[in-house]
């Protein structure tokens, strides 16, 4: 269950906006501080953890930089929701255990209403109205990746059952 | 009956058939990875599983992004990669040698019916030899070098069906960005695949150009069935493949189909900040530009190079303009040399740079500054992509942009060539 505030952008936020070239070659922490600026200054300072981007059509469209969904995560940020992912963006998200789900509803959240996210259902509250939104589902064989934290832990869990088989 | 992106999918599923939509796990035929998202992004993910690479021989490392190193942080980024290929085994491995997709196909690492996987975003590219090639992320790449395998949602075809022939002055890029305005950049999980009688047409580094920019599509990759171009070119380069016509859509396998007719074309140009901002150069006629930048996988192999020379032949850049010229690769530049094409671009006033990403991602050589206005014959114009955040870039052909140079505003190429 994911708890937090609205960040709301429009269709096609790009890895540009997300993590910009001029900082991809500085350590994470400190891309992260320029994550989205270009369209919201004021991003970087005032996400808190478990916060919830909910956005438009092609969310990550662009390069396969994966610092664009690692910035997310560097700054806390509970999930994603979005009408479209860009592809790379969502295989990278999910590698990275950030989860992302498909907004299916028509809505008008707005900024910094608080929201209440069930990966496993895409079930989405906005707490204050009481309005429920539906979001598509993780799939399952996702869900997995996503509980072991990622696909390096996820690996790591397969090869250590692979080596207790072997012995 | 399959698509050629099926046909490719289930035989590294190892299985008969698949259907769209079907989620399967493929054995990887090559890996290409970069400078950028490559080796310093996986060697500590590799580390933690404890693992080495499956297959030295079936990964590709090219440093292209931060080429030649302008900074203490760029020099050390080329400098850790040179040091992991070397202990990791990895021998095919090109050091400022040009831009990796146009590299991995001068060097005929692709082939028809391979799946590839590339830690770039314009990885589609590979399918101008007809292989099935999609991008993917770092963590990703780390999980296929550590296996050897991906998982993979079969893909739905759009078959791309082109007929006619294209006007002089008009280029597969006026193709792509008639595209992006038409069809949109959200063609999500769908293999882009150019078609039609007029793809014989199309040279192999037109259809790199039309594979390329099946990313901004949205695609999940692009692909030009291999023909007899495709295989006198593998020819040409020393690479011994069989001619194959397994390697086709087979008549009647379900796609969706979208048709253009290239004779009624227009040179186009995509307005800031997306290539969806695209119509016919028309529109834009007389925008004021500060540079021209023809450069990238998309914009600047040796044809792109032969088109802008076209325009650029006995005339000078306006002086109000900086126009840079970075090849693709250094056999482009080599070639250029040889057949004076370079001496056309330079006596013109163009400014030569290093082979690499350079601008096109705003890391190298050629950014801008607030305000500035560019006409690039580059992929994608994202908001900040070439430098400021306030700067402006519009995308076109290199027939555009080198017009558009010599006349300091966006220029109709077509006026040339009367
Ligand atoms: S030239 Fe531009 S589009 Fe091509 S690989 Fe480099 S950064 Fe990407």
């Amino acid at each position: 269950m994911i708890r937090g505030r609205a960040f709301v952008y429009g269709d096609q936020i790009d890895t540009d906006v997300l993590a910009p070239g001029a900082y991809m070659k500085r350590p994470i922490a400190e891309l992260a501080q320029h994550c989205l600026a270009a369209i919201d200054p004021d991003f970087a300072v005032s996400v808190v953890r478990g916060d919830v981007i909910v956005a438009g059509y092609g969310f990550g469209i662009g390069s396969s930089r994966e610092q664009a969904a690692q910035a997310l995560v560097q700054l806390g940020v509970g999930c994603v929701l979005a009408k479209s992912f860009a592809r790379i963006f969502y295989r990278n998200a999910l590698n990275l255990g950030l989860p992302v789900l498909v907004l299916d509803s028509e809505h008008s959240i707005q900024r910094g209403e608080r929201l209440e996210v069930q990966l496993e259902t895409g079930r989405v509250k906005l707490i204050d109205k009481s309005i429920e939104l539906h979001a598509q589902p993780i799939p399952a064989f996702l869900q997995t990746l996503l509980a072991d934290g990622g696909l390096i832990p996820h690996l790591k869990k397969r090869f250590a059952s692979a080596q207790n088989y072997q012995r | 009956m399959m698509t050629l992106a099926q046909k490719i999918i289930a035989r590294a599923a190892g299985v008969a058939t698949v259907a769209d939509g079907e989620i399967v796990t493929c054995q990887v035929d090559l890996a290409m990875m970069h400078d950028s998202g490559g080796p310093r992004r996986v060697d500590g993910k590799l580390r933690e599983l404890g693992v080495g690479v499956w297959d030295p021989d079936k990964v590709v490392v090219v440093s292209d992004h931060y080429v030649p190193a302008v900074d203490a942080d760029s020099a050390e980024i080329l400098a850790f990669t040179r040091g992991w290929v070397a202990e990791r085994g990895i021998r095919h491995f090109y050091d400022m040698r040009g831009i990796c997709h146009v590299v991995l196909q001068e060097h005929g690492h692709l082939r028809p019916g391979m799946f590839a996987v590339g830690g770039d975003s314009h990885s589609p590219s590979g399918g101008a030899v007809g292989a099935f090639m999609v991008g993917i992320g770092a963590t990703e790449m780390a999980g296929v070098l550590a296996t050897g395998e991906i998982w993979i949602r079969v893909p739905q075809t759009l078959r791309i069906e082109l007929t006619d022939a294209l006007c002089d002055g008009v280029s597969s890029k006026d193709v792509l960005l008639h595209l992006c305005a038409t069809l949109g950049m959200n063609n999500d999980y769908l293999c882009i695949e150019y078609a039609g009688s007029a793809i014989a047409d199309f040279s192999m580094q037109e259809r790199l150009t039309l594979c390329n920019m099946a990313a901004e599509l949205g695609g999940k990759t692009g692909i030009v069935a291999p023909d007899r171009c495709t295989y006198d070119a593998l020819t040409a380069i020393g690479v011994e493949t069989a001619s194959s016509t397994h390697w086709r859509s087979d008549d009647g396998a379900a796609a969706r189909v979208h048709r253009v007719a290239l004779g009624e074309l227009a040179p186009h140009v995509a307005a800031p900040h997306s290539p969806a901002n695209s119509a016919s150069v028309e529109s834009f006629v007389g925008t004021r530009i500060d540079q021209a930048y023809i450069g990238a996988c998309t914009g600047a192999k040796l044809e792109d190079l032969h088109m802008a020379a076209r325009m650029l032949r006995g005339r000078q850049v306006a002086r109000s303009v900086r126009l840079l010229i970075a090849p693709a690769s250094t056999q482009t530049t080599a070639q250029a040399a040889r057949d004076g094409t370079l001496q056309i671009l330079t006596e013109a006033g163009a400014i030569l740079l290093p082979s690499g990403c350079g601008a096109c991602a705003g890391l190298g050589a050629g950014v801008l500054a607030k305000n500035e206005v560019c006409i690039a014959s580059t992929a994608r114009n994202f908001k900040g992509r070439m430098g400021s955040a306030e700067s402006r870039v519009y995308l076109g052909s290199p027939f555009t942009v080198a017009a558009s140079a010599l006349a300091g505003a966006i220029a109709d190429p077509r006026e040339l060539l009367r």
